[in-house]
């Protein structure tokens, strides 16, 4: 390190405080913010999904009992919040692949956009293959 | 279009003021009038104490960064007529102590970049071995990084770096990843120890401003998610391979 005094210890200099609300003031900030309360959405789907697996583990009576729950308003509205996080936590982690994992194929870079494309095929036969599952057709 | 525009500065005096506040200019608004045209229009017409940096006066010397409507900017690349009608506020660089008006301290930044040893770090053969031969396409691993101005723009829009001045922040980790890819450098290993600390590469959360505001597109944010990949797989390759590892 260097000898030097530090900047907030020189006397005359003013110094700036960050605002508690900084994250409000550019909607780039707002965004990231929001990316990151996604994960706790992310994180109750899975809790759901773990309670909707054991549900029909322990029987008939359990999953009935667990599919009152989940219509309960209150759970649709909850899931329906989390709906819209986890979209916006896919979107917006599709986009920012490129820039964490630059691909390299033969010698050149991979452009960005087929990295994100390919994201979204992967979404699309991921979802198709659930659908299949689920519905049967 | 109007022929002035309102230009809203931020004065602050050392030992007078508190804290900054804001004095107003009318400045000529001509179509290829910069920013910081507009400043030194008010220091040579209006006021001559209003202070600030600048040198190049063409986006190369990274030395005009200001807060231009909130958003950080070089001064000498951003023109009046974007912000007409005005008026158009100018600050010093967020999160910096402020030395004068727009003039910021940036001793921390430099002391950050020297940290993370910015040059090609090598065992080095005699002249008579000759240079050190690289290919376009080695150059092109780090090109983009090397573009880097030293502006400080992507520490200014860093709240990461604003909350916790102990980060070392965007360019100057993104300076270590230009050398770590440049084929010449056997640096890597001594850059990650200097990096691998919480206050280094894992501070960053991804907000990804710096790479939004960096007027080079070195890409910053990029460079750091690369580097903690790297890292990662380091560590990792250390656990399974403790002899081997490095
Ligand atoms: S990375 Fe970009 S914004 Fe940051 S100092 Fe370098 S040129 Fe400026
Ligand atoms: S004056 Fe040199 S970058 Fe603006």
């Amino acid at each position: 390190m260097s000898v030097r005094q530090t900047a907030t210890a020189v006397r005359g200099r003013y110094q700036p405080r960050i605002s508690l609300w900084w994250w409000l003031t550019k909607p780039s900030y707002l965004l990231f913010v929001l990316r990151e309360l996604s994960s706790v959405f992310i994180a109750w789907f899975i809790v759901f999904l773990l309670l909707f697996v054991r549900a029909v583990y322990q029987g008939e009576g359990q999953y009935e009992r667990f599919l009152d729950f989940a219509a309960n308003p209150f759970v649709v509205f909850v899931n329906l919040v989390a709906l819209a996080f986890v979209l916006l936590h896919t979107v917006t982690w599709f986009v920012l692949t490129p820039q964490a994992l630059p691909l390299h194929l033969r010698g050149r870079r991979v452009p960005g956009g087929l990295i994100i494309a390919s994201q979204y095929v992967g979404w699309l036969v991921v979802s198709a293959f659930v659908f299949w599952l689920v519905v049967g057709w | 279009m109007a022929d002035t525009i309102a230009m809203e500065v931020a004065r602050y005096q050392p030992g007078e003021d508190g804290a900054p506040t804001m004095a107003r200019y009318d400045v000529p608004l001509r179509k290829d009038w910069v920013v910081l045209d507009g400043l030194n229009y008010i220091k040579d017409e209006i006021d001559g104490t209003v202070t600030f940096r600048w040198s190049c006066r063409m986006g190369i010397c990274g030395s005009c960064g200001m807060t231009v409507n909130g958003e950080p900017k070089l001064t000498c690349a951003t023109f009046l007529t974007d912000y007409a009608p005005g008026p158009v506020r100018v600050e010093p660089l967020a999160n910096f102590p402020v030395i004068r008006d727009l003039v910021v301290d940036i001793d921390d930044f430099l002391d950050k970049l020297s940290e993370v040893k910015p040059w090609i770090v090598r065992d080095e053969a005699p002249l008579s071995a000759g240079e050190y031969l690289q290919t376009p396409e080695q150059l092109e691993e780090y090109r983009q990084y090397s573009m880097c101005i030293n502006c400080m723009l992507c520490y200014s829009a860093c709240p990461v770096y604003g909350l916790d001045p102990e980060f070392v922040g965007p360019a100057a980790i993104a300076l270590a990843q230009r050398y770590n890819l440049d084929s010449r450098d056997e640096g890597a290993a001594e850059r990650l120890d200097v990096l691998i600390h919480p206050e280094g590469l894992w501070a960053c959360t991804f907000v990804g401003d710096c790479t939004r505001v960096c007027p080079k597109h070195v890409d910053p944010a990029g460079a750091i998610q690369r580097y903690k990949l790297t890292a990662a797989l380091d560590t990792l390759k250390h656990y399974v391979l403790p002899r081997g590892g490095r």
